[in-house]
C-alpha cells in the first residue's frame, strides 16, 4: 500500500522534491501570515477584558500548539527511523528540531509579552508556560545531543531515542506541571488558553495558524534538503551538485 | 552448541554482585555523590538565612532537588567505566538478553546511590526543621522515586556514554524527564506536613515507577548499542 | 559438512563520520578457514570486524551466519560466536581470576573453569591479583584465556598478538590451527607475520578509500 512512498526513500529523490515544495509552501506561507497577522493583529475586535494586549494571541497560540506539533512530528520521524530504519529520519529529526525550539521560543517570549499587561509581571510559573519551557529544554536536549556526535549517523539515532523517550514523557509531564500549578495558584484561571472567540476572531486565527505551520514547513524543507548533503556528502550525485559546473 | 548455564536470575544477580563488588572495593564512588548530596543541602540554609519558617517550607523541595542532583552526579559512571575498558561489548555480545544485564546495572546503582541518600535524607531532614508529620512521606518518596531517578537516569547515561565530556549534556538531558517525579513527591511531602492524606500522590510515583522499570531497560539498551556502533 | 557458509558477509557498505569505509562488499567464511584482513591504518579493519561481530551496524547490507541474519538468531549466533576486539574487557578492580569467570559465565561457560582457564595464558600465581596490578600483557592474557575454554565456532579476533611474546604468539596460532581444524573458523587482523598459520591463511585486502 505505501510502495508509491519507496522512490522518496531514497535522499537524492527526497531532496529535489523538498526543493520543489519550498516555493510553494513560501507562497502559501507569506499569504496566509499577510492576510492573518494584519487582519488579528490591526483589523480584529480586541477582548472586551484583555483590550489591545490580546492581540498577541494570534502569534502566540500558533506557535505554542505547533511546538506540539512539531516535536510529535519529530517523535514520528524518529519511530520510523528506528523501527523501520528509514535512513532520511534522522534528517528529518535534525531538521525540525531547531525549528520547533525556535517556536517554542516564540510562544514563551509571546508568552511573556502578553502576561506582562494581564499579571503585571514578565513571568509567571503558569501551567502551560512552564510546560512550553521544559519542552524547549527538551527540543535543547535533543539538538545539544545530535551534535555531540562527530559520526552524523550515530548523532541521529541517538537523538532519535531521546525523542521518543521525550515524547513518551512529555504528556506525564504536562499533566503534573498542571496538577502542580492548580495545588499553587488556587483559584487563579489561566487566560493564556484559547478563550471563548466569535467567529470575527476565530477567521484571523486560523489563517494565523495555517501560516504559520506553512512557514514552518518551508523552514524545515530547507533544512531538510541541508541536512541530506551533510550526510550524503560522499556520494557523487552531492560532489557533483556542490561542484562548479553542478545545477540549483 | 551448548545450553545457556544460567537462568535470568542468576544473571542478574551476576552482574549485580560484579557491580557491587566493584563499587565497594572503590568506596569513592559510593561516597561522593553522598557527600554532594549533604553539601548541597546545607547550601541553602546558608543562602537563604537560618529562618525556621522558611527552611521548614522549603525542605522537601531542597532534599529532593538535592536527590536529583547527586543521582545526576553518579549516574555518569554507570556505564562510563565499562564502555572504556571493553566490557560493555562483552556484555553486548552475551547471549543473554541485554535487557537483564541493563536491569541489573541500574539496580546495583540504585542500591549505591538511592539507598544511602534514602538513609542519610532523615538527618539532612532534621536540620532543615522538617515538619515530623513528613518524614514517613519523604522516606516513602524517596525509597520509590529514587530508583525511577536511576532508571530514567540510565536512559540519558546509555546515550552519552561515548560523548566526551558527556556530564553537563546528561544533566540537560535527564533534568526534564525527573520532573514529574519532583513534583508529586515534594507534594507528598507538603500534604503530609498538612495532616492530609498522600496515597494519591505516591500512587502516581508508584505508577512512574513501574513504567520506568518495564520500559527504561529497553531505551537503554537500544541507546547503548548506539552508542557502541 | 554443512555448505551454507559459517559466516557470510552480503554487500556490507560501512559510512563512519561521512566517509564510505567500504561498499557492498561479498565475501564468505566457511568452516575450517583462516582469513586475515589487511589494510593500512584507517581503511576499516576493525570496522568490518566489528560489523561482522554484531557490534555496529553496516549503513547497508547485512551479515548472515549460517544462512540466517544475525539479527534474527542474535541470541545463537553470541554464543558460537567470540569477539576479541582492541579493548581487553578486564576490570580494574576485579581479579584475574574474577574477571575471567564473569566472562565466562558471561558467555554461558562454567565460571568455575577459570582457574584452569589461566594456566594455559602462564597466568597461574596471579589469580588472586587485582588487575590493576598486573601489566597491559597480562591484561590480554586474561582476556585470550576465554580461547581455551569456548564451544564458538567463530572466532573474530581483532590483533590478539598484541603484547604476547613470542612463546604466546606460537601458542595461539597453534591453537586458532587447531581451532580450524575442529570445524570452526577464524576472522583476524594482526601487524605481525604469522608463522605457523602463514600457509593456511587467506587474505582480504581492504583499500583506504579518500570519499
Amino acid at each position: 500500500m505505501w510502495k508509491w512512498l519507496h522512490p522518496y526513500a531514497n535522499p537524492e529523490t527526497s531532496y529535489h522534491l523538498s526543493g520543489r515544495l519550498v516555493p510553494w509552501f513560501a507562497a502559501v506561507s507569506g499569504i496566509l501570515l499577510c492576510i492573518g497577522l494584519v487582519w488579528g493583529l490591526l483589523f480584529a475586535p480586541a477582548d472586551y477584558q484583555q483590550g489591545e494586549s490580546f492581540r498577541i494571541f494570534y502569534i502566540h497560540v500558533p506557535s505554542a500548539s505547533l511546538s506540539m506539533g512539531l516535536y510529535l512530528g519529530l517523535a514520528i520521524a524518529a519511530l520510523c527511523g528506528l523501527v523501520w530504519q528509514w535512513r532520511l529520519a534522522d534528517s528529518a529529526v535534525a531538521a525540525i528540531a531547531p525549528v520547533g525550539a525556535v517556536y517554542t521560543a516564540i510562544a514563551l517570549i509571546t508568552g511573556a509579552a502578553w502576561g506582562k499587561p494581564m499579571w503585571g509581571t514578565w513571568w509567571v510559573w503558569d501551567a502551560r508556560l512552564t510546560s512550553e519551557l521544559i519542552l524547549l529544554f527538551l527540543y535543547l536536549g535533543v539538538i545539544a545531543l545530535s551534535n555531540a556526535f562527530d559520526d552524523k549517523q550515530m548523532g541521529g539515532k541517538a537523538a532519535s531515542i531521546l525523542g521518543l523517550v521525550g515524547v513518551i514523557n512529555l504528556p506525564i509531564i504536562k499533566y503534573s506541571v498542571e496538577w502542580w500549578n492548580t495545588l499553587h495558584q488556587g483559584a487563579t484561571v489561566s487566560k493564556l488558553g484559547k478563550p471563548a472567540m466569535t467567529m470575527d476572531m476565530f477567521y484571523p486565527f486560523v489563517f494565523c495558524f495555517l501560516g504559520f505551520a506553512f512557514l514552518a514547513a518551508v523552514i524545515i524543507c530547507i533544512r531538510f534538503r541541508t541536512e541530506i548533503l551533510a550526510r550524503n556528502s560522499m556520494r557523487p550525485w552531492v560532489r557533483q551538485l556542490v561542484s562548479p559546473q553542478g545545477g540549483t | 552448541m551448548s545450553a545457556l548455564n544460567l537462568s535470568y536470575f542468576a544473571v542478574f544477580k551476576l552482574i549485580l554482585t560484579r557491580d557491587l563488588k566493584l563499587a565497594l572495593r572503590n568506596k569513592d564512588d559510593i561516597s561522593n555523590p553522598l557527600l554532594f548530596f549533604v553539601i548541597v543541602v546545607t547550601l541553602f540554609p546558608l543562602g537563604i538565612g537560618p529562618e525556621s519558617n522558611t527552611l521548614a517550607k522549603i525542605a522537601p523541595g531542597v532534599i529532593w532537588v538535592a536527590a536529583l542532583l547527586s543521582s545526576l552526579l553518579s549516574l555518569d559512571r554507570l556505564f562510563k567505566g565499562d564502555h572504556e575498558d571493553g566490557s560493555l561489548e562483552l556484555m553486548l555480545l552475551s547471549p543473554y538478553p541485554m535487557f537483564i544485564i541493563v536491569f541489573a546495572k541500574v539496580i546495583a546503582h540504585w542500591l549505591l546511590t538511592g539507598l544511602p541518600l534514602m538513609l542519610i535524607a532523615p538527618v539532612l531532614a532534621a536540620s532543615l526543621h522538617m515538619h515530623e508529620l513528613s518524614y514517613q512521606a519523604m522516606f516513602l518518596t524517596l525509597l520509590l522515586g529514587t530508583p525511577v531517578l536511576s532508571f530514567v537516569g540510565a536512559i540519558g547515561a546509555a546515550l552519552t556514554v561515548g560523548v566526551k565530556k558527556g556530564g553537563v549534556l546528561l544533566s540537560l538531558l535527564v533534568l526534564p524527564l525527573y520532573i514529574p517525579v519532583l513534583i508529586f513527591a515534594t507534594s507528598a511531602i507538603d500534604t503530609a506536613a498538612m495532616n492530609l492524606p498522600y496515597d494519591g500522590q505516591l500512587a502516581i510515583i508508584g505508577a512512574l515507577l513501574v513504567g520506568a522499570v518495564t520500559l527504561a531497560p529497553f531505551a537503554i539498551s537500544s541507546a547503548l548499542k548506539v552508542s557502541t556502533n | 559438512m554443512s555448505s551454507l557458509p559459517l559466516l557470510s558477509a552480503k554487500k556490507l557498505t560501512c559510512i563512519r563520520e561521512q566517509r564510505i569505509l567500504f561498499e557492498h562488499l561479498d565475501f564468505d567464511v566457511y568452516a575450517g578457514e583462516l582469513w586475515q584482513v589487511e589494510g593500512p591504518n584507517g581503511a576499516g579493519k576493525t570496522s568490518l570486524l566489528r560489523l561482522l561481530a554484531g557490534l555496529s551496524q553496516p549503513y547497508d547490507g547485512h551479515v548472515e551466519h549460517n544462512g540466517n541474519n544475525i539479527t534474527d538468531v542474535a541470541e545463537e549466533y553470541h554464543q558460537s560466536l567470540l569477539y576479541l576486539g582492541h579493548q581487553v574487557g578486564v576490570k580494574a578492580g576485579l581479579t584475574a581470576e574474577e574477571n575471567l569467570s564473569f566472562n565466562l559465565a558471561l558467555n554461558g561457560y562454567d565460571a568455575s573453569a577459570a582457574e584452569a582457564a589461566l594456566q594455559e595464558v602462564q597466568l597461574l600465581g596471579f589469580e588472586d591479583a587485582l588487575a590493576s596490578h598486573l601489566s597491559a600483557g597480562q591484561h590480554r592474557r586474561i582476556s585470550l584465556a576465554r580461547l581455551w575454554h569456548t564451544q564458538a565456532k567463530v572466532w573474530i579476533l581483532d590483533e590478539p598478538f598484541t603484547a604476547l611474546d613470542k612463546q604466546g604468539v606460537a601458542k595461539l596460532e597453534a591453537l586458532i590451527l587447531q581451532h580450524i581444524d575442529q570445524g570452526g573458523c577464524v576472522i583476524m587482523t594482526t601487524h605481525q607475520d604469522l608463522v605457523l598459520a602463514k600457509s593456511r591463511c587467506q587474505t582480504l585486502k581492504l583499500e583506504y578509500r579518500y570519499f
